[in-house]
C-alpha cells in the first residue's frame, strides 16, 4: 500500500465530493428528524388512545416497520412505490430528486417508529393518576396529553431519542444503496476513481465518528444538566 | 405476488444451490446465527475488558466499542471489504467479508448488553464466589456470567433480530443473500418492484416479529421466574 495521501483529503476534486457528501449525510439527518420528531408524538399518543382501533394503528405501524431492514425500506420505496403511482405523478416524481425523496420517505418511517416507542414509554412513565388527575378536572384526553403529560414526559424522553438521533446519522448511509450521493456513496466514488480508498474511507469513517462524539457528548451533556428526578 | 412466490420460491429460499453457492433466505438466517454465535465470545471478552480493574485493557477496549459503536455497519463492512484481502494477502469471498463485519459491530453492541447483564448480578455473588475461594475468571466463569447470560437472553434474541436485519447490508458487497436474491428476481421481471420488494418486506417481518414476540415471552417467563426463587 502507498504512504497515506493527506492532501487529496484537504483540497481539490475529491476532498469536494467527500465533502458534499458529508453536507448531504447532515442534511438528510436534519429533515428526517424534522419530518420524523411530530410523526413519532403522534403514533406514540395513538398507541395509548383510549380508542381500540386507533391503538391498533399505531401497533401495526411501528410493528410492521420496525421487523424490516432498513435496506428493504430503501428498496421499497426506490424501486417499488413510484410503480404504483398515477403516470403524471410518476413524472413529476422523476424530473426531481426521487432518489433523496425516496430515502427520506424510508428515514422517517424507520426513525419515527423507533422514536415513537421511546416516547411511549416516556409517556408511561408518568404515574397513571397525572392522566385521571387532569381528567378529574375536565381535560379531554388531548389536552390532558397536551398540557400535563407529554411536558413531563418528553423530559424522560430526550436521551433516548438523542439515541435515535444517532442511530439515525448512522442510518442515512444506507441511502447509498439506492444511489442518494450521500457521504458513504461518495467515499465509495472516490475509491473507486482514485484507487485511494485507504484515504477516502478514513475521512468518511472520521466524519461518522465525529458527529457521533458530538451527538454522545449531547447526551451526556443533558444527562448532566437534566438528571432524572426520582417520583 | 402469488405468482412470483410459486414461480421462484425454490431460487428465493436457497439461492442457486446446489448448483451454485447457498443463497437467499438459508443464507441470510445461516449468516445471522453464525454471526451472533462467533459474536458472543467476542461480547463477553470486550465485556470483561470494559469492567476489568487495568486500565491497560478497560481504556483501549472502550475506545474500540466506542468507535465501532459510532460508526456505520456499512463502513465497518467496506473497510472488511478492502482491508481484509491488503491483510491477508488472499482475496476474501463476501460471505466471509460480512460474516467478519457482522462479528466486529455485534460483539461491540453484545459487549454493552452482557456488560449491563453483568452489572445486573448483586455485588454479593462475586463476593461470595471469591470467599470461597474462587479467583476472579472462575467466579465470573461460574456464578456471574451464567446468571448473567439468562437475565440476559431476551437481548439476545433482540440482538438475534438485528442481526437478520443487518445482513441485508450484504446486498451491497453482492452477498447472495434474501436482499440480493430478490433484487435478481426484480431484474427479471422488471415491471414488479412494489410486488417483490413487498414480498421481500413481509419476509423480514415474519422472521423478525416472530422472534421479538418470543423475546417478549421469554422476558416476561424470566421475570416471572426471578420472583419466585424456589421454582427455578
Amino acid at each position: 500500500m502507498n504512504s497515506f495521501d493527506v492532501s487529496m483529503l484537504l483540497s481539490g476534486q475529491y476532498h469536494d465530493w467527500l465533502v458534499s457528501g458529508f453536507a448531504l449525510s447532515i442534511k438528510l439527518t436534519l429533515i428526517t428528524l424534522v419530518i420524523a420528531l411530530p410523526l413519532a408524538l403522534l403514533v406514540a399518543v395513538l398507541r395509548l388512545a383510549p380508542l381500540a382501533l386507533l391503538r391498533a394503528v399505531g401497533v401495526v405501524f411501528v410493528e410492521a416497520i420496525r421487523n424490516v431492514p432498513l435496506l428493504a425500506h430503501m428498496l421499497f420505496w426506490y424501486f417499488g412505490a413510484p410503480e404504483v403511482l398515477p403516470e403524471s405523478l410518476k413524472a413529476w416524481l422523476y424530473e426531481r430528486d426521487v432518489e433523496a425523496a425516496s430515502a427520506v420517505i424510508a428515514l422517517v418511517l424507520y426513525t419515527a417508529a423507533y422514536m415513537s416507542e421511546d416516547i411511549r414509554s416516556g409517556i408511561r412513565s408518568i404515574p397513571k393518576e397525572q392522566m385521571e388527575a387532569s381528567r378529574a378536572l375536565g381535560f379531554s384526553f388531548l389536552g390532558a396529553m397536551r398540557l400535563v403529560i407529554l411536558p413531563q414526559a418528553l423530559r424522560v424522553t430526550v436521551p433516548p431519542l438523542i439515541g435515535q438521533t444517532l442511530s439515525l446519522w448512522k442510518n442515512t448511509s444506507i441511502a447509498m444503496v439506492i444511489g442518494v450521493a450521500e457521504l458513504m456513496y461518495q467515499a465509495q466514488q472516490v475509491e473507486s476513481a482514485s484507487f485511494r480508498g485507504f484515504e477516502s474511507f478514513a475521512f468518511a469513517t472520521g466524519a461518522y465518528l465525529m458527529i457521533s462524539l458530538v451527538i454522545t457528548g449531547a447526551s451526556a451533556w443533558y444527562h448532566h444538566h437534566h438528571p432524572v428526578r426520582s417520583a | 405476488m402469488w405468482e412470483i412466490l410459486q414461480t421462484y420460491w425454490l431460487y428465493y429460499l436457497i439461492g442457486q444451490y446446489p448448483e451454485g453457492p447457498l443463497g437467499g433466505l438459508a443464507l441470510t438466517l445461516l449468516l445471522a446465527a453464525l454471526a451472533l454465535v462467533l459474536a458472543l465470545p467476542v461480547g463477553i471478552v470486550l465485556a470483561l475488558c470494559r469492567l476489568s480493574p487495568y486500565r491497560l485493557l478497560r481504556w483501549p477496549v472502550t475506545a474500540v466499542v466506542y468507535v465501532v459503536r459510532g460508526t456505520p455497519l456499512l463502513m465497518v463492512v467496506f473497510w472488511a471489504y478492502f482491508l481484509l484481502p491488503s491483510l491477508t494477502g488472499q482475496m476474501t469471498d463476501q460471505f466471509n467479508t460480512m460474516l467478519a463485519a457482522l462479528v466486529i459491530f455485534d460483539g461491540a453492541y453484545l459487549a454493552e448488553i452482557i456488560r449491563a447483564g453483568i452489572q445486573g448480578v448483586p455485588k454479593g455473588q462475586m463476593e461470595s464466589a471469591r470467599s470461597l475461594g474462587f479467583d476472579y475468571l472462575q467466579a465470573m466463569r461460574l456464578v456471574i456470567l451464567p446468571q448473567a447470560l439468562r437475565n440476559m437472553l431476551p437481548s439476545l434474541v433482540n440482538q438475534f433480530v438485528s442481526t437478520i436485519k443487518e445482513t441485508s447490508l450484504g446486498y451491497i458487497i453482492s452477498l447472495g443473500e434474501v436482499s440480493f436474491v430478490a433484487t435478481q428476481i426484480n431484474t427479471q421481471l422488471l415491471t414488479r418492484p412494489a410486488e417483490v420488494y413487498l414480498l421481500l418486506a413481509l419476509t423480514y417481518f415474519v422472521m423478525c416479529f416472530s422472534l421479538s414476540r418470543f423475546a417478549y415471552w421469554l422476558e416476561r417467563r424470566l421475570a416471572a421466574g426471578a420472583s419466585h426463587p424456589g421454582t427455578r
